[in-house]
């Protein structure tokens, strides 16, 4: 099948961000879908456990393995605890002596006390699977990396947390491989976000929000803001007209057609509002993902939207 | 099925908790404005309150401190009486500096911790600092004693257990046996110094170098002085949140993973003996039949009353596509309601438009504030 080349899909990271419920992890997997028609050997990592890909693909747990899903696409859930293990036996070599580290009390309350270590290792591991020649023994290439990230405010703050430690420790090991997390999150060759927003009022709020504070503070690429679950404009104001007399029939179904039909026409017209306003505020590329009338995100949605991305 | 204000009867505070994107601060505010309504003072917490919500309640300067929405602007919505709606937006890292401050021994203890380098790169960002300092917050002015209800709307937590989790994490951060090992004479502070390093203090030093052990000691060793008081606060915390006088509402969507969020959430506060009240679903497409129509027979009848073929199938096409999404809220909240065996489910429609003022609060409450049969004629009649 022939498809476009997306522009945002060409870097070797995407974070895909955005407020909560607005369907990241479905933009996510379709994003992958999309990149593996595209011929890339795609991965997309969740770092909150939510096991979203497994639903979609009726695989068992994904868990903290490389799963190829689909043909060219893998999936993999992040665990911090088992990022750690990885990190530290990557640091110190010996497998005896991580095992050493891990059974001392005293390591395991320093990190539990140490905020934000799980998002730093978790970061590592993503950096990891990013990398040309993979780290890990028998690590698999890939073109692209898709992060699930958290949503919004646990969003930014998990991007800042390779700054946030490299601040913290001044010197020493740790410093510069927060260091080169942080390099590789503000590269804009390498690296580059997406953000997920509804036609709300609120996701809209947040994703101008967002776009500011990633591109500021943060310093990470957006590439683009993909307006989801968009309604169909379907009935014009000469069609509600047309349909009005639905609205006093005696037949109960038949003022529902007009209820229904009302509602779509209205919630439509609120949502190119929304998509109106949001253009005014974000100065990133925007495209939009129809709703999908289906009572669940199925695989047949996921790839429909994959081919729908722009 | 009662009414949002049955569910909260006599109850001196609302939680309203659930993941992201569900409408929480929605609903929280239009919870509020509704006791106000019935004569009550009281004040909303929220901590990201959506920016017109917020400007058409007049709350663009609000800050750590409680403010009250102007009458007039309830007046002209038709809400009189006695009643009156505060509102706040908490600043975590503001009731964290005060927190620190209230638990200090003298000023320089204070200062010590204030002006940590560390402390100030985590006090906003500490795993379940947020939800912490948003119960703090409640607990103090539940102590003052100044309203007669508080609604809290919980900070967007990556799960609900974030939430429920966050007074245990908070003491096991700041009291916890890892700070002790820093402090001791012969701990982990001591051992950075370079006496009797042990194996494992040269393995964490090779991973995280010696300046950074240092300076993590220097941080604990700056709270120790507060552990007994910031253990005893967190303790008084965690009764108030179990205590008849609080009820946790839980505000989901009618999709399968935020209901399934939401029962796990209520199953952990059943195991924490807190006390639910309710679950409140949002944007919920209510059934407009009983029956499921048929697109042959359907179009057949639209045409029948004078519409032209071609807007007929799409109308009639745009009700099944309806039906089929309001049969899976109806399915998704039947399992809800059976899994909450039997404890009140409030469904509040999907509206024609987003809410963003007074008013569209008050088309909410038209839903949370009535029976059943009452939202149920409303949404289909």
């Amino acid at each position: 099948m022939n498809v476009l080349i997306l522009d945002y899909l060409e870097k070797r990271l995407v974070f895909v961000t955005g407020k909560g419920g607005v369907g990241k992890s479905t933009v996510a997997i379709a994003m992958g879908i999309r990149a593996a028609m595209e011929g890339k050997r795609t991965i997309v990592v969740e770092v909150a456990s939510t096991e979203n890909t497994s639903r979609i693909f009726k695989q068992e747990e994904v868990g903290y393995r490389e799963l190829e899903v689909t043909n060219d696409l893998w999936a993999i859930s992040i665990d911090p605890d088992d990022s750690m293990r990885e990190y530290v036996l990557l640091q110190l070599k010996v497998k005896a002596m991580r095992d050493l580290l891990f059974r001392s009390r005293m390591f395991t309350y320093l990190a539990d006390a140490t905020p934000g270590l799980n998002e730093l290792v978790t970061i590592g591991k993503i950096w990891e699977l990013a990398q040309p020649d993979r780290k890990i023994r028998h690590g698999r290439r890939y073109d692209l990396v898709i992060v699930d990230s958290p949503a919004t405010g646990h969003g930014i703050s998990f991007l800042q947390t390779p700054r946030t430690f490299a601040n913290i420790a001044r010197v020493g090991p740790m410093h510069s491989q927060a260091r080169e997390l942080e390099e590789m999150i503000c590269n804009h060759n390498l690296t580059g976000s997406v953000i997920v927003s509804l036609p709300e009022e609120m996701p809209v709020n947040e994703t101008a929000g967002l776009e500011a504070k990633l591109t500021g503070d943060i310093g990470v690429s957006v590439d683009r803001v993909i307006m989801n679950a968009l309604y169909p404009d379907r009935f014009p104001k000469k069609d509600i007209k047309a349909l009005g007399a639905l609205g006093e029939s005696s037949n109960h179904e038949l003022r529902s057609v007009y209820r229904a039909a009302l509602s779509q026409s209205r919630r439509s017209a609120a949502q190119q509002e929304q998509l109106t306003r949001l253009k005014e505020m974000v100065s990133t590329p925007i495209s939009t993902l129809p709703f999908i009338f289906e009572p669940e995100v199925t695989l047949k949605a996921a790839r429909q939207l994959a081919e729908e991305l722009a | 099925m009662p009414s949002i204000d049955e569910i909260i009867e006599g109850r001196d505070i609302c939680i309203c908790a659930g993941s992201g994107g569900v409408g929480k601060t929605t609903t929280s505010a239009a919870i509020a404005l509704g006791m106000v309504e019935r004569g009550l003072k009281v004040c909303v917490l929220t901590i990201d309150p959506a920016k017109r919500l917020a400007d058409s309640l007049g709350l663009e300067e609000l800050g750590n401190e409680a403010t009250r929405v102007d009458p007039t602007l309830l007046k002209k919505n038709g809400i009189e009486g006695k009643g009156e709606l505060w509102a706040m937006m908490l600043d975590a890292k503001e009731t964290f500096d005060a927190l620190v401050a209230r638990h200090a021994e003298d000023t320089e203890a204070r200062d010590r911790v204030l002006g940590n380098r560390i402390y100030q790169q985590i006090s906003g960002a500490l795993a379940g600092s947020q939800e912490y300092m948003a119960m703090e917050k409640l607990f103090e002015l539940h102590n003052e004693g100044r309203f007669d209800l508080l609604v809290l709307d919980t900070p967007p937590s990556r799960n609900a257990l974030d939430f429920l989790d966050a007074p245990t994490r908070m003491t096991q951060f700041i009291e916890g046996r890892s700070l002790q090992l820093f402090i001791k004479p012969t701990g982990l502070a001591a051992r950075v110094a370079g006496r009797g390093a042990s194996v494992v203090l040269s393995i964490l030093k090779r991973i995280l170098g010696f300046d950074l052990l240092a300076d993590l000691s220097e941080f604990f060793t700056a709270f120790s002085g507060m552990i007994d008081g910031f253990q005893e606060r967190a303790h008084r915390v965690n009764t108030l949140l179990r205590a008849r006088e609080t009820a946790f509402v839980i505000v989901c969507g009618p999709q399968a993973e935020p209901l399934e969020e939401a029962v796990f959430f209520h199953s952990k506060l059943i195991e924490a003996n807190m006390n639910f009240a309710g679950a409140v679903v949002n944007r919920v497409r209510y059934r407009l039949g009983t029956r499921v129509p048929k697109l042959k027979a359907l179009t057949a009848d639209i045409e029948a009353s004078g519409v032209e073929p071609d807007l007929a199938d799409r109308a009639a096409r745009n009700l099944i596509e309806y039906d089929l999404l309001a049969r899976r809220d109806n399915d998704n909240i039947a399992g809800l309601s059976k899994r909450l065996a039997g404890d009140p489910v409030i469904r509040v429609p999907y509206l024609d438009t987003d809410v963003h003022d007074v008013a569209g609060l008050c088309e909410i409450n038209r839903f949370l504030f009535a029976d059943e049969e009452t939202r149920i004629e409303l949404a289909t009649g």
